[in-house]
């Protein structure tokens, strides 16, 4: 625990203020405590890979970042606007914080290029050309413009979910989610899904991503968050996670997840 | 091992031609054999049920052309009493007609009841077409109901004014019918989003109205509406009766459809709504946009199950006084000369009910194919 403290202050020493803040953040569903005292700070442009058993949070937490759940006790600061009750600090958070669901959830009734472009068109209040070129720069960037006419069911789940990111990208949000984007893809599609991300990631945006894919949090994350019983257990660098875990929670999960690759 | 070889070798080389199923299988004759004579009880039930419908049509068309009578002079019906049933006296449709079609709106003026009844289609027609599923459409409704509201009433224009108690027929049928459910439709999506509405007291105020409206038959709304309602009013002032009914029929078709559309919404995934709030889409576009275009395409068979039910319903305002397609016609029979030719009557107003029931049905599977086409590969 006095490494989750430690963390917390040197990402106060730093000057920026960060991009998400959670202090002492606890939440229940009706009795069921499923967040205990969370607290976490990511700097902007910081990439952190949150992991752990299933049932232990993850969702949980990065689902009251942007609101989708309501934490009940502590503080939640995203880009300098703390969560409440307020519509308005809410809708400033949802334009700038995109995210990426396990399902996908691509609106089924509309093409491609109009799931991309209505949040911009209608929340943004974007031109439709403009909204349009915009949509098409970032299916380019996922690599898939020529599926801007179809309907999302007409397409391969690695491909629904790249278009799910670029839907997300076309609100120019500062910080991205990811909730086990691969999780539900075959092992063939989990690749160009994870290329698309890594790419996002040398550009500079600020993401937490709830995964298992070990690969990729080696590569890519700055700090590796390790979750369990609703509780941040260990909280380091990959190497230090992976490596050299602290509590025997955490090296039961680790041995489970190499175990099951 | 050689016979495995050649097979394959075959299938594979390009000039192999393409094969078909054994002739037994496809075409007319195949399905003949799977649907009609595949076993011989099938067999034996395919030949009574083809004698039956043969002889049932020869019948009918016995009754209703060949020994039909299609006109009589003035209400001489003696010729068709004569028939004693072995033809149909299709005089009584003849001599009729305007009034099962009008009631009793003057006789020379039925071109304006007439001319409604053309809009009312004209004005479906439009409506079913999606390119013009546009704003403006609204315009056009809003239009065509006030050009058919001084068609009816009259006192304007040159046209004589014709007091509402005197409309009657199919006009009268449509008029219910079309606003009826131009009405109750957006009342009821309203109504089932404020089912699911977080606010307690919406909440409760719409589940109070539906389980209220549900929970009585249209007859007592519709009596309520006539009787009672009045007796609330101040003295000296009057709501049209037609009015009245209206509003009872847009009530409780209200409560219905609500129930239908609720069952859309909750049969959407709930990651839909999480999408759309992640993108940061406010209530209403989010429900605009993602939620409703969804959920009403999944109901359009119940939707259109409850439309077709409502638009016969409109026939119960009969016990208000009020003259619809269907009373017109039972009134059209109470003439000494010309009771019974009751079928007669029945059928032709059930066939003109059945028009436009059928259209709606036809209309509605095509539309779903239309409209469902994204969830094709
Ligand atoms: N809407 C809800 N109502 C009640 N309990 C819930 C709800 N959502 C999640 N839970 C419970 O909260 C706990 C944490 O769930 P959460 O989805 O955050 O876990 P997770 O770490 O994301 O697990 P997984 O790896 O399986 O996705 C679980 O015990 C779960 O059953
Ligand atoms: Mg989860």
């Amino acid at each position: 625990m006095s490494e989750t403290l430690e963390h917390i202050a040197s990402a106060a020493r730093t000057d920026a203020p960060p991009a998400i803040l959670l202090d002492k953040v606890n939440k229940w569903f009706g009795a069921l405590h499923v967040l205990r005292d969370v607290s976490l700070s990511v700097a902007v442009g910081e990439r952190l890979v949150v992991c752990g058993p299933s049932g232990s949070g993850k969702s949980t937490m990065i689902r009251c970042i942007n609101r989708l759940e309501t934490h009940q006790e502590g503080r939640i600061v995203v880009d300098g606007i703390e969560l409440t009750d307020d519509v308005r600090a809410l809708d400033a958070i949802r334009r700038e914080v995109g995210m990426v669901f396990q399902s996908f959830n691509l609106f089924p009734h509309l093409t491609v290029l109009e799931n991309c472009t209505l949040a911009p068109i209608w929340v943004r209040r974007m031109p439709k050309a403009e909204a349009e070129s915009l949509a098409m720069h970032y299916l380019e960037r996922v690599k898939i413009p020529e599926q801007a006419k179809k309907y999302p069911g007409q397409l391969s789940g690695g491909q629904q979910q790249r278009v799910a990111i670029a839907r997300a990208l076309c609100m120019k949000p500062k910080i991205m989610l990811f909730d086990e984007p691969t999780s539900a893809l075959d092992p063939e599609m989990i690749k160009e899904v994870l290329d698309t991300m890594v790419g996002l990631a040398e550009d500079g945006m600020t993401m937490i991503c709830v995964t298992h894919e070990m690969g990729f949090a080696r590569t890519v994350a700055d700090r590796v968050v390790f979750m369990d019983r609703g509780e941040i257990v260990e909280m380091g660098t990959p190497v230090q996670v992976f490596e050299n875990p602290q509590t025997d929670r955490l090296r039961l999960f680790l041995s489970q997840i190499l175990r099951g690759h | 091992m050689s016979d495995l070889t050649l097979t394959t070798a075959a299938a594979t080389s390009p000039e192999a031609a393409p094969r078909t199923p054994p002739a037994s299988q496809i075409g007319l004759r195949g399905w003949l054999r799977a649907n009609l004579f595949s076993s011989w009880i099938n067999t034996a039930v395919t030949l009574v049920l083809a004698y039956l419908i043969i002889r049932w049509t020869i019948g009918f068309i016995e009754w209703g052309v060949i020994n039909a009578i299609w006109s009589v002079p003035e209400n001489q019906t003696q010729a068709c009493r004569d028939l004693r049933g072995v033809g149909a006296c299709w005089a009584v449709i003849t001599e009729k007609h305007r009034f099962i079609l009008f009631g009793t709106y003057p006789y020379e003026e039925h071109w304006r009841p007439a001319l409604v009844c053309l809009l009312f289609v004209g004005l479906y027609v439009v409506s079913a077409m999606r390119r013009f599923w546009r704003w403006e459409l609204a315009l056009v409704w809003v239009a065509t109901l006030a050009v058919i509201g001084v068609l009816m009433w009259g006192g304007v224009l040159g046209l004589s004014y014709v007091p509402q108690e005197r409309w009657g027929g199919l006009p009268i049928t449509l008029i219910l019918a079309t606003f009826g459910l131009a009405f109750a439709f957006p009342l009821a999506i309203l109504v089932a989003l404020g089912r699911r509405s977080k606010l307690p007291a919406i909440k409760a105020l719409c589940v109070l109205y539906v389980e209220l409206i549900r929970g009585v038959p249209l007859i007592s709304l519709l009596f309520m509406a006539s009787v009672m309602f009045p007796l609330f009013l101040p003295e000296g002032m009057n709501i049209d009766k037609l009015l009245r009914a209206q509003i009872a029929i847009i009530l409780f078709a209200g409560a219905y459809l609500a129930e239908v559309v609720r069952g859309g919404l909750q049969a959407l995934p709930k990651g839909q709504y999480e999408a759309a709030d992640a993108l940061g889409l406010g209530y209403w576009q989010k429900t605009g946009f993602i939620i409703l275009p969804q959920a009403l395409r999944l109901v359009i068979p119940p939707l259109v199950n409850t439309f077709i039910g409502f638009f016969k319903d409109t026939s119960l305002v009969l016990i208000i006084g009020i003259f619809d397609l269907l009373t017109a016609g039972k009134t059209a029979i109470i003439e000494p000369a010309w009771q019974g030719f009751g079928i007669e009557v029945y059928l032709t107003v059930g066939a003109i009910y059945f028009v436009f029931c059928f259209a709606m049905s036809k209309y509605s599977q095509d539309l779903e194919a239309e409209l469902n086409r994204h969830r094709r590969r």
